[in-house]
């Protein structure tokens, strides 16, 4: 069972991983397990023949047959093609040349528009903007409520002069809180819309008249990861009915492939500028295209991850962190530290899951037990620092101690030291430049092992894309030796991780 | 749904009625009522709107069912299906050719119980809706409720999404309109598991028909929202039998509608599943894999935002409106 796109390339690219020469057959396969793979990922079927026709051109041509590493090369391909796709560079959100920009939201029932309103709100005002909220999806019973109430929650100001469920002219209230706004001093206008079918013809015509009325600097088209087939035709009426100018992918913190993202924009040739990932207000960030098609092919969403970092993260004692890991001490006190730290950043699992290799261990990151962490933190507490610096001191009667200190037993004291103690391996493996094996991955260690990988990989991918002849010949090197080298949950093909 | 009978409590001027003519008395106090209908057939379209259909491109029709998100392995089998039935029948005309397609994909649909367990007389009725976030679980309980409303059924809505903003109002819109008693969170925030007991207490005390109860919206892969569906529905099970559960799903939902299937029937135990959206340009092939795999039945379609706008879903209906 493939968990998503990410998964379903990473088994495909296995067999191709290592291979020093690549026939016409080869491809062939492989590109037949990929339109597999997108076509299950909910690509839409045109785009996906035509990205494939696209990568078979590319795959047979000179560049790849006299590659290095040809299986390396494909997979290359792939990611680039998929970033072309999803808009290349990362765009950013289009504001107005006269104050207030103007937001329109708009897109099919149940696709996230007013959470994402309120969300979009929060992340205006985090950029200095002074956002106003427009209620102007007065069909859906109580759309109305939900905004204020998210206003509130956001402490941004909601215009509602109608009650909705049924009573109201959108039209109206949009074009009237334009006029609000100015009076107000509002720098950004977001209109909230009801939810809309594309082939519901009334209400696309009233779309257009709210369009026309309230002339928007972005008119930005929501659907969820979870969209399937359909997107095409959805994102080409939303296209003729109402021209939008930018997507906004939301629920991506569900497990579904996404395909939906690549369909919308190939589609209408839109990019897609932000993306939702949960139902906290503050789970919201700007899209990458480049981010989201490393993700598709399971290297992981390290640039996110460090930028989510790097807003939490103390920057002295990231620094400190970094010297540490350089000098291999690593103890449990600086492992207590990134637990505290990572806490702060928000829900563990979501910040796993954007780690390479994390598409093969999304079982286990479904199982997580958050409280693992306290129980952790419980057991880590009860030492004393010079047992947390030098866990080598930990004797029976130490752990005794610990363990009735920290109201767990011994063995977890004891699994704790393992599982510390593989990791510190692992980072001394990684601080100097090699692949770490991660032996199976337990679901306890889970909890684990990742929370140093934002660094580690942060450096490999610098070091690998770097230097590709050097991988390839580490991959060789390694194909060579013991045969049985492939880590658990190792990244999908050996890049990135 | 012609002669399936729903059975509720009857009402005190009905009693009074039973008791004049003694004849009809049988010794329960239940009542044997027949629901409105309600008709589906504008909700389907064709798969066939700008594809010819012939021998030739049978080829295509793998193609046709995946844009309808079949999915590659049920479209697969489906064609399979369809060539060896053409092939020896010796079909050739595109009727003859779509009426086999129809027949297979209807066969595929027609298994399990698709009526809602309103029959065992059991009451209340307790009906639980679940499903991911923005599929119209609490549209889908408006109707229903209204529905319900309509023949003559004391309706108790349980507003169990505690979660999302403004959701309880959203609720409580709908039973205002269908005219029923809604119960809420007292608090902000209560556990849902909560209100889902209070409510399902009034209705017990109330002595409704039915209890619906809403709840808030949870992407299946959210192990800890999904473990608090068991905890609701142990709590509901103190008092009353849950008659159904419904998983809500968006017809324009991909290959993850199967998964959001696995994951909440593994939750608790899906009994029926309720198909939303299908006025849109979305066919909802998935529904197929879902059956396959899981067995779960269709039971109900929404054709709209309107009060009325759903209906029971018809296998025959839906693979003659695909095929048409």
């Amino acid at each position: 069972m493939f968990g998503n796109l990410s998964d379903r390339l990473a088994e495909t690219f296995k067999a191709l991983r290592g291979k020093g020469r690549l026939s016409a057959a080869d491809i062939d396969g492989t590109l037949r397990e990929i339109r597999k793979a997108l076509l299950e990922a909910d690509v839409a079927l045109e785009v996906v023949k035509n990205f494939i026709s696209a990568i078979r051109e590319r795959a047979l041509g000179d560049e790849v047959s006299a590659s290095l590493n040809p299986a390396q090369q494909v997979v290359q391909i792939v990611n680039e093609e998929l970033i072309q796709i999803l808009g290349g560079e990362a765009r950013k959100l289009r504001y107005g040349k006269v104050s207030p920009t103007v937001i329109m939201l708009a897109g099919l029932q149940g696709s996230g528009k007013t959470t994402l309103a309120g969300k979009l709100a929060k992340w205006l005002k985090s950029e200095g903007e002074n956002p106003l909220l427009v209620a102007a999806d007065l069909q859906r019973p109580n759309a109305v409520d939900q905004l204020k109430v998210l206003g509130q929650k956001v402490s941004v100001e909601v215009y509602s002069p109608e009650v909705g469920s049924g009573v109201g002219d959108p039209v109206k209230v949009a074009k009237d809180s334009i006029a609000h706004a100015r009076s107000k001093g509002n720098t950004v206008v977001i209109v909230d819309t009801a939810g809309r079918l594309g082939v519901d013809q009334e209400m696309m015509n009233q779309a257009k008249k709210i369009r026309d009325a309230i002339k928007p600097d972005e008119t930005l088209f929501v659907i969820d990861a979870m969209l399937g087939q359909d997107a095409v035709n959805v994102a080409k009426a939303f296209e003729d009915g109402v021209g939008i100018s930018a997507v906004v992918l939301t629920k991506l913190d569900g497990d579904a492939r996404g395909g939906a993202a690549l369909s919308v924009a190939s589609v209408t040739g839109k990019p897609i500028i932000f993306s939702s990932t949960g139902e906290s207000l503050d789970a919201f960030e700007p899209f990458y295209p480049d981010r989201m098609a490393s993700r598709i092919l399971d290297m992981g969403d390290i640039l996110t991850l460090i930028e989510q970092a790097q807003k939490q993260f103390d920057e002295q004692s990231a620094l400190e962190m970094a010297e540490k890991l350089a000098k291999e001490n690593f103890t449990l006190e600086d492992f207590l530290e990134q637990m505290q730290q990572l806490r702060k950043m928000g829900s563990l699992k979501s910040m796993l899951a954007m780690m390479p290799g994390a598409g093969q261990m999304r079982q286990q990151l479904d199982s997580i037990d958050e409280k693992e962490i306290d129980r952790t933190e419980a057991i880590i507490r009860s030492m004393t620092p010079v047992e947390r610096t030098n866990p080598k001191v930990l004797n029976g009667s130490r752990r005794t101690r610990i363990a009735r200190g920290s109201g767990m037993s011994v063995t977890d004291v004891n699994s704790l030291v393992n599982r510390f103690e593989q990791a510190a391996k692992m980072m001394k493996t990684v601080a100097k430049g090699g692949t770490p094996q991660i032996p199976g991955m337990p679901a306890g260690m889970g909890g684990v092992v990742p929370r140093k990988r934002p660094k580690d990989s942060k450096k490999k991918t610098g070091s690998k894309s770097g230097n590709p002849a050097k991988r390839a010949a580490q991959e060789q090197a390694r194909a060579n030796g013991s045969g049985s080298q492939e880590s658990g949950a190792g990244s999908a093909f050996g890049i990135g991780n | 749904m012609s002669n399936i009978f729903f059975w509720r409590k009857k009402r005190e001027e009905e009693k009074a009625e039973a008791n004049q003519s003694d004849a009809a008395s049988n010794s329960q106090d239940l009542v044997a009522t027949e629901l409105p209908k309600r008709n589906s057939k504008a909700g389907i379209r064709s798969l066939f709107s700008r594809v010819k259909f012939d021998l030739e491109s049978l080829e295509q029709l793998e193609e046709i069912l995946i844009q309808a998100d079949f999915g590659v392995d049920s479209a697969e089998s489906i064609v399979l299906e369809v060539k060896k039935i053409a092939k020896t029948q010796g079909a050739q005309s595109e009727a003859e050719l779509k009426t086999i397609l129809a027949g297979v994909i209807r066969d595929k649909l027609a298994t399990g119980n698709r009526e809602l367990n309103l029959t065992s007389g059991k009451l209340p009725y307790v009906i639980l809706v679940v499903g991911v976030n923005g599929v119209g679980k609490t549209t889908t309980i408006g109707k229903l409720a209204t529905w319900l409303t309509q023949g003559n059924w004391k309706v108790v809505l349980g507003a169990a999404d505690t979660f999302r903003a403004a959701a309880v109002d959203q609720l409580a819109t709908w039973a205002d309109r269908a005219g029923v008693k809604l119960v809420g969170p007292s608090s902000e925030g209560q556990d849902p598991a909560s209100v889902a007991f209070e409510a399902v207490e009034y209705a017990v005390q109330y002595e409704a028909d039915v209890v619906i109860i809403d709840t808030a919206g949870r992407l299946q892969n959210k192990t800890d929202l999904m473990d608090e569906l068991s905890k609701i529905r142990r709590v509901i099970e103190k008092q009353a039998e849950i008659a159904e559960v419904l998983l809500v799903l968006d017809a324009t939902t991909g290959q993850n509608g199967l998964v959001q299937a696995r994951a909440f029937a593994e939750a608790i135990s899906v009994t029926g599943i309720a198909l939303t959206k299908l006025d849109g340009s979305a066919k909802g092939g998935i529904v197929v894999a879902i059956q396959n795999e899981l067995a779960i039945p269709i039971k109900l379609v929404g054709v709209g935002e309107g009060v009325e706008d759903f209906a029971f879903f018809d296998p025959e209906e839906f693979a003659n409106g695909l095929v048409a």
